[in-house]
């Protein structure tokens, strides 16, 4: 009898886990449950260039669905499924219609959703961005001249206040701590992106903290929808439209009732298989692993790169548990990231919110606009760089130096300071 | 097999370069360069550098 692996959630992790698995010669049945109705496809273009220009649904999909290998044509799809429970000592998942699916091996990679701010109030003009459809809605309303309040500056409330800027629309963006990615890029840099992102026309509010939504006044129009939002200082600021980017929440509530740690995400161990089971790995930012590289304790990584680098470590321990063969040495996945706003080009590798230490490696952080490398160190060791708009050759070397967490500060360091 | 990467997608992010170093290269002015026919071998490298590429730029021809 033909064996089975079940892969839930059918966006990225799950199809890099199905080509991971055949390609780590996984010759037996796969089946992929996701509950978007949509073969998987690549969500940064989501709040940037289709954003801007989505078109239809249909067509924004024909342009960021993932291309599949050849090795998967085979795996069996059950797109707009949703598992609501799971029974891991037993092997079996419950979908939302009642049917059970039993399987061999599990992979778990079900990602994130966004979080939503816990405000009452009127629910048209509120946005969040996460799937293909929120995308087409949002760009829909971006009009020229609407007032639109970003609440959140992480990387897609700072991308997504651009696009909306470029589109026409009048951007005021909020934070609650003082600077736009301050917890992923550092204090410096941070200030120095916000002065540059006010130059381009955002209205920058930091140290803000939403404390309400306010309504279309009555009878003037649809009190069902938002117009601004309130300050807990009571400052109001109007708005068509409100896009809420405050972070995400693993979807692990499926897994409840298991004897699992899915307190944030959920737990693994350095092959990525579920702490707690025997055959059954996460993948992607679900997934809460050691971070082997620079022995800081399990973390869950939100960077694009990670579906893959994870699915490469799972899938391996996954086969080696089921077929009895031995597990090989995981890889250490450098997670590597990158944003644009309007002409920025961040890009990073490696952990910069270990830093104890950041050091302006090449240009200034007050203006990124001309390019700037910061170096993020723990104690003396590099274990995150973060440039703006540095050749692709230059990244290369300041990858393999986070690589191999290059110790010894620029200012004593010849090969940097030749740099 | 061919390789073909789309110049209009491309943003010169360098992901494939680490992932296939031996198809992929960045030059010294930061772009890319490649080669367009590559041995059946390099599969695997040229999938990854596929999967790595941010913007989804680069297609295998006549995959073996």
């Amino acid at each position: 009898m033909t064996r089975k692996i079940v892969i839930v959630g059918g966006s990225m992790g799950g199809l890099r886990a199905a080509e991971q698995l055949r390609a780590s010669g996984w010759t037996e049945t796969i089946t992929i449950i996701g509950t978007e109705p949509h073969l998987p496809y690549n969500r940064p273009p989501l709040s940037k260039e289709l954003l801007e220009n989505p078109g239809t649904v249909d067509a924004a999909l024909d342009s960021v669905r993932f291309r599949h290998r050849g090795s998967v044509a085979d795996v069996e799809w059950r797109l707009g499924t949703e598992v609501i429970s799971a029974d891991l000592a037993n092997n079996s998942l419950t979908l939302a219609s009642g049917e059970a699916v039993s399987y061999d091996g599990l992979v778990i990679a079900t990602g994130l959703r966004p979080r939503r701010l816990p405000l009452p109030g009127p629910l048209r003009g509120r946005h969040v961005l996460r799937t293909i459809e929120d995308a087409v809605e949002l760009h829909q309303e971006l009009r020229e001249g609407t007032r639109v309040a970003v609440i959140g500056a992480g990387f897609i409330g700072c991308e997504t206040a651009a696009t909306a800027t470029k589109l026409g629309c009048k951007v005021t963006l909020l934070e609650g701590t003082s600077g736009p990615m301050q917890r992923a890029l550092g204090e410096e840099l941070s200030a120095g992106i916000r002065d540059y992102l006010v130059g381009q026309g955002i209205n920058y509010h930091g140290h803000a903290r939403v404390s309400g939504l306010l309504s279309a006044e009555n009878g003037k129009d649809d009190e069902s929808r938002c117009s601004g939002i309130v300050l807990d200082d009571g400052t109001e600021i109007r708005a068509d439209v409100i896009i809420e980017s405050v972070g995400s929440i693993p979807n692990v509530e499926w897994l409840e009732g298991n004897d699992v740690d899915i307190t944030n995400g959920v737990l693994c161990d350095e092959h990525l298989r579920v702490v707690g089971t025997d055959n059954a790995v996460a993948v992607g930012d679900i997934a809460r692993f050691p971070d082997l590289r620079n022995r800081s304790g399990a973390r869950r990584i939100e960077h694009w790169s990670i579906p893959g680098d994870t699915a490469k470590i799972a899938a391996k321990a996954l086969i080696a548990k089921l077929n009895g063969t031995a597990l090989p040495e995981p890889a250490v996945p450098l997670p590597s990231f990158w944003s644009n706003q309007f002409d920025l080009k961040i890009q990073g590798v490696g952990s910069p919110n270990l830093a104890t230490r950041i050091v302006e490696l090449e240009g200034s952080a007050k203006t990124p606009q001309d390019g700037v490398v910061m170096g993020y160190y723990q104690d003396d060791a590099l274990v995150a760089v973060v440039s703006v708009d540095l050749p692709a050759d230059r990244q290369l070397h300041y990858r393999q130096l986070v690589k191999d967490r290059h110790s010894g500060l620029p200012q004593q360091d010849s090969q940097l300071q030749a740099i | 097999m061919k390789i073909f990467v789309d110049r209009q997608l491309c943003e010169n992010h360098g992901q494939c370069a680490i992932a296939a170093p031996d198809v992929f290269r960045m030059n010294a002015e930061g772009i890319l360069e490649y080669d367009e026919n590559v041995d059946d071998s390099l599969l695997a490298d040229v999938e990854d550098a596929q999967d790595a590429c941010p913007v989804q730029a680069i297609f295998i021809q006549d995959q073996p």
